[in-house]
């Protein structure tokens, strides 16, 4: 038997969809070179940073946190792999160095949380400023630049003429979406979004589940940053500025509410993608950056409204 | 009780439907409200007395059927609507903003403002204690609601409907976390309020209290009306009988059985404010009373016990072996279960389901390297549903949906998948209809029988009296008193409780 909360639940994943399907419908009419294969490939990888950050920000605002140093945690672990790959580091160990230093500034903000009682919002503003400092000083300020061409096969290779970013990213959110529906780490972060106080009460170990994602969340920036690096070919102390607004944004057109408990990793993907169908859809017909920053808000802004419509209807 | 019943209508609902999707929670109902009277809205859990509570205060639309205000047919559109149309109403689920003020509260949405567009505190301040006198209650106005306990928050709720000088006066189950003191004061205020014209609908699962306060009563039972009667016309059987459709009584199933083994032993546990020099223990095979007035310490001594609050000093044995165990998680682990007083803070998660819920603590034992075993997951769930007879769509419907009686079933239903054999109950049958009461019962002594410790707080002393082996009294957070059951009356708790 289905029931009314699944039907609703998957309504709204529906709503998204169609609405991926008409952002893609409206470009196809305006631009003839959208639809090409070639440019929809293009979409997939560009939107793969983004998407991967908002694997480990969805993860967060399901137990109803939020993690603002996704963009600074994201350019430290690229320029700490950076570094490391200079100073003659193998390509495997520097990467994992990388990951768990994005890993250790993950945990920090979950220490921070949950043992040190500090709101969310704080601590990964603190966490924002501090990886991003962290980043520059390491650089003195400058990008590092020229990496093998085995670590930059990570960025370029292909399966099927698949890119590599997108085949990770569709790994990680297979992984991800198994991770949340099907292991007691997935029903905690629910359950502690939901009702913190009585999941603690139920005898979940509420403290170690938080700290674990904000962990995720920054080992996901890590990974990111990774990816980012071997793209361009450069690490960027500056990288990843506002990312956690296009992570945020990408959650919550998901229809992953803010308040917790509840949300879905596939929602997340399809909030990505809209995110990055719209800022390839509008370069290709030339609209400025400017106007591309107020289409995005607007989007950002309907899909919320349109989940609050549907959820009032529920009542 | 006001006996004579004046004629005038100022509520009638006619042929009232309320569809939620998969449940038809009012199905063709036909309800009037007379001036001044005390109208009680009676039947099982998941009946629609909620609903048709909610419809009339317009927090939910109705699907078919028309409502009549003082003879004017109305549609009405929102809670504020109804409130200008003078309908106030105390919801079932308290609905207070935390963090402010009791006198911000009860004026929320109702502030005056001087010119500027600023509240005027003074104002604010004058009338709500004005109000909190009149219902004769000790509540410092400036002092943010989430400092208060439940039974405070719940007189804030009432002054808060006062303040808007309704005719209509809709109460949702108010004494569910009053004690007896409390009770007597809101229904001082009733009679106050309907000698004055107010008309009161009052839903209540105490029997008692409806032959003390109500003027007529009106049964539901799936949705359907099944009948209204003047209260002095109708006896508590015939009532029962309208509502579960069957013959039951309201009793007790005492279980003799000869206590065990020494399961928990706490001694001289203090916590600065809380609890002082608090000692006890409880048996396998016995139920353990815990009576007192409200703040008495009765929730604070079960939290500290759980680990749920630290402790200044004392020491706790679980089967002689003590303890030192710093979370809930530890004390769990332990085979011992909480059943909180407010499940909708501390029970539940609302945003689960029922299934989830049930199988939240002991979700570890059907997983494998962290990977939850949905099969398993669902035969238990659906075992405890049954067993206790939880009344939900299925076992994926979202808690938060269900009446409260059933909600209060599915957070018990967690311990008992845990099993758990030692059980704290803090008012473990609030807000239960009849049936499901007897069945708590029941299951409490089949727990019993089969070795569980069960300590089981109570603010129904019939309750207390019938169902312990031993009860101990708290005054003022400490132990006053202890009676067996055999020597057990109201008026010896009742004693104890006030310090005599
Ligand atoms: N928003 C909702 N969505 C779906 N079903 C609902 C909703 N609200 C109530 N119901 C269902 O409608 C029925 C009536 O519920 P209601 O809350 O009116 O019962 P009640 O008589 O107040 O019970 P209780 O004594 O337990 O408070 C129940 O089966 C309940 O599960
Ligand atoms: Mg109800």
């Amino acid at each position: 038997m289905i029931n009314k909360n699944q039907i609703l639940q998957n309504s709204r994943q529906l709503g998204t969809l169609i609405g991926l399907f008409i952002v893609i419908l409206i470009f196809w009419l305006l631009s003839p070179y959208f639809f090409s294969t070639s440019n929809l490939v293009n979409i997939l990888l560009q939107s793969s940073i983004n998407a991967i950050i908002a694997v480990g920000m969805t993860y967060v605002i399901i137990t109803a946190g939020i993690d603002l140093s996704v963009g600074s945690i994201m350019a430290f672990s690229a320029v700490i792999l950076a570094s490391a790959m200079q100073s003659g580091i193998g390509v495997p160990i520097a990467i994992l160095i990388s990951l768990i230093v994005g890993t250790l500034c993950g945990l920090s903000n979950g220490l921070l949380i949950s043992y040190g009682m500090l709101p969310p919002f704080i601590a990964t503003l603190g966490m924002m400023s501090i990886a991003r400092g962290a980043a520059l000083l390491v650089t003195q300020g400058k990008p590092i630049s020229g990496f093998s061409p085995e670590f930059r096969f990570l960025a370029t290779g292909e399966i099927l003429s698949i890119p590599f970013p997108v085949i990770l990213m569709i790994i990680i959110y297979i992984a991800a979406h198994i991770i949340l529906k099907k292991t007691l780490l997935g029903r905690y972060t629910y359950a502690i979004g939901g009702n913190e106080e009585a999941s603690h009460l139920s005898g979940i170990n509420t403290k170690i589940i938080k700290t674990t994602v904000y962990g995720i969340s920054g080992l996901l920036s890590g990974f990111a940053g990774v990816i980012l690096t071997a793209r361009l070919n450069s690490a960027q102390p500056i990288a990843g500025i506002m990312y956690e607004l296009d992570a945020i944004a990408a959650v919550v057109i998901g229809g992953t509410s803010l308040l917790g408990g509840e949300g879905k990793i596939s929602g997340t993907l399809i909030g990505a993608l809209i995110m990055g169908v719209l800022r390839n859809g509008l370069n290709l017909l030339g609209v400025s950056s400017f106007v591309q920053q107020i289409v995005i808000g607007v989007v950002i802004i309907i899909a919320v409204l349109v989940d609050m419509i549907l959820k009032k209807r529920k009542k | 009780m006001n006996s004579k019943i004046p004629d005038n209508i100022v509520l009638k609902v006619s042929k009232v439907c309320k569809r939620f999707p998969g449940v038809k929670a009012l199905d063709n109902v036909d309800f009037e409200l007379r001036e001044g009277e005390v109208h009680v809205l009676l039947g099982e859990n998941g009946a629609g007395k909620s609903t048709l509570v909610k419809i009339i205060s317009g927090a939910i639309p109705l699907s078919g059927g028309v409502i009549s205000l003082f003879e004017n047919e109305v549609v009405i559109k929102s809670p504020k609507h109804a409130q200008e149309m003078g309908i106030a109403t105390i919801y079932q689920e308290l609905n207070l903003i935390p963090s402010l003020s009791a006198s911000e509260n009860i004026f929320l949405g109702r502030e005056t403002t001087n010119r500027f567009g600023l509240i005027k505190k003074i104002n604010l301040l004058s009338s709500s204690r004005r109000i909190l006198e009149d219902l004769g209650l000790e509540i410092d106005c400036q002092v943010q609601v989430k400092n208060f306990g439940i039974a405070q928050q719940q007189m804030i709720e009432v002054a808060k409907a006062l303040s808007m000088n309704a005719r209509i006066l809709i109460m949702d189950e108010p004494t569910s976390a009053l004690s007896e003191t409390e009770i007597q004061l809101l229904f001082k205020t009733i009679r106050r309020l309907t000698k004055k014209g107010v008309s009161v609908i009052y839903i209540s699962h105490r029997l008692n209290e409806l032959f003390e306060i109500g003027d007529r009563v009106t049964v539901l039972r799936d949705g359907k009306l099944i009948g209204t009667k003047r209260i002095v016309e109708t006896t508590k059987d015939e009532l029962i009988k309208m509502m579960v459709n069957r013959d039951l009584r309201e009793h007790y199933p005492k279980l003799k059985t000869d206590s065990g083994k020494e399961v928990l032993r706490v001694e001289k546990l203090s916590s600065k404010g809380k609890l002082k020099n608090i000692s006890f223990v409880v048996n396998e095979c016995e139920i353990l009373g815990i009576a007192g007035l409200l703040g008495s310490g009765r929730t604070e001594l079960a939290r500290a016990v759980f680990a749920a609050d630290k402790f200044d000093s004392g020491k706790i044995f679980i089967r002689g072996k003590l303890q030192t165990l710093k979370s809930p998680r530890a004390v769990i682990k332990n085979g011992i279960g909480f059943v909180t007083e407010d499940r909708k803070a501390q029970g539940l998660i609302l945003s689960l389901s029922v299934k989830e819920n049930i199988t939240l603590s002991s979700l570890k034992s059907f997983s494998k390297f962290g990977f939850i075993n949905f099969k398993k997951e669902k035969e238990k769930a659906d075992r405890f549903i049954n067993e206790i007879k939880i009344k939900a769509i299925n076992a994926d419907q979202i808690v938060y949906y269900l009446s409260g009686g059933n909600q209060q079933k599915v957070a018990l239903a967690k311990w008992l998948c845990m099993e758990s054999n030692v059980l704290i109950f803090d008012e473990p049958t609030r807000g239960i209809d009849i049936g499901s009461k007897i069945e708590i019962y029941s299951l409490m002594n089949r727990l019993k029988s089969e070795g569980a410790a069960i300590i089981m707080i109570s603010s129904e002393l019939p309750e207390l009296i019938g169902m312990c082996d031993r009860i101990i009294v708290m005054h003022r957070h400490q132990i006053a008193g202890e009676v067996s059951s055999s020597e057990a009356t109201q008026e010896t708790i009742m004693r104890y409780a006030v310090g005599a």
